[in-house]
């Protein structure tokens, strides 16, 4: 769940702003040379935009009963790199936030930063460390898009501490009991959609290499030996 | 084509529903939405002296149109997954 709209007072709504704006303007630069490089890649493009589009629509039920909702950055991050994941959830971020009052405007910043850029960048390093220690393939994405998925809700949890400490000036320790009150919220009710979104992203990967692995090797996401192990074709 | 990874995520949400059922059952939870709940801890914090620096320009007028836009965006995910993995699986056999 986004920050809803005016929960940010001055100076952070600017703040968060200032942060993402750059991160989104790369991100453009980025996929704009990508996409008149290689034409054949907006498919897949597509594909990581829509599923971020389906699992930030799912409001789930988690364990401590109240409801959030997965991210689906992961794949994006895996795939486009962190920069690109920052154009494509900013774009779901704007829908939820004009159509459904999820989110909101001024606090769009911040849930940039939080769901678009370093959910997906600590998705994004997570899947390279893993496949250079040349763990599962399958089991790196899992590991990779859940934990930058509840990433994304811990930096949201730090955000709102940091806007909303304990103390009436912001200081360590305001600031840390605040991170736990709101982290009771966020990071617990988010763990086992982490989880799903994890399994449901690894699932997506394996459709994806099923039908198009030539693609995924040439964006330097696997490597050719490694495509041709996870569709058991002999090299 | 081996389906153990299929086996292994329907477990994950089996035992994610199986835990939602037994949950909602026999607790009263009210699975309200996160982001309503950190604004209680907000008014906690703050002793309700906050005030939204803003509103929402439009919402949804009530809780069927919100789940309605909410069930459209999934929609047009969906709409796209299906539509470009059928034409990739498609042009691969042809």
């Amino acid at each position: 769940m986004h920050i809803m709209e005016g929960f940010l007072a001055t100076p952070w709504w600017q703040l968060w702003f200032a942060v993402s704006i750059p991160a989104i303007l790369y991100g453009i630069y980025k996929m704009n040379r990508l996409v008149k490089e290689k034409r054949e890649i907006l498919p897949l493009l597509a594909v990581a935009g829509a599923f971020i589009f389906v699992l930030s629509a799912l409001k789930l039920p988690s364990v401590n009963g109240s409801c959030s909702h997965p991210t689906g950055t992961g794949i994006a991050a895996i795939i486009f790199g962190p920069a690109i994941s920052a154009v494509l959830g900013t774009i779901v971020l704007l829908y939820q936030a004009l159509f459904l009052a999820h989110g909101g405007l001024t606090t769009l910043g911040a849930n940039v930063f939080s769901m678009g850029i370093v959910g997906p960048l600590v998705a994004y390093l997570i899947y390279k460390a893993g496949m250079r220690a040349n763990l599962n393939f399958y089991a790196v994405v899992f590991l990779a898009t859940a934990f930058g998925d509840w990433t994304t809700y811990l930096i949201t949890t730090a955000e709102l501490a940091l806007a909303y400490p304990a103390s009436d000036v912001l200081t360590l320790g305001g600031f840390l009991s605040s991170f736990k009150k709101f982290a009771l919220i966020f990071a617990v009710t988010q763990a086992p959609l982490a989880i799903m979104e994890g399994a449901v992203s690894a699932l997506l990967f394996k459709y994806v290499v099923n039908v198009k692995s030539d693609i995924l090797v040439e964006m330097k996401v696997i490597e050719a030996s490694v495509a041709r192990k996870l569709r058991g074709t002999p090299a | 084509m081996s389906r153990k990874l299929e086996l292994i995520v329907l477990a994950i949400i089996l035992i994610f529903a199986a835990q939602f059922i037994y949950m909602s059952s026999t607790t009263d939870a009210e699975y309200a939405g996160a982001d309503g709940e950190a604004e209680g801890v907000i008014n906690d914090i703050t002793g309700g002296t906050y005030k939204p620096i803003a509103e929402p320009f439009w919402e949804p007028p009530s809780g069927e149109i919100e789940s309605l836009l909410f069930g459209l965006q999934a929609a047009i995910g969906a709409g796209i997954l299906g539509y470009f993995f059928g034409y990739y699986r498609a042009k691969k056999n042809l």
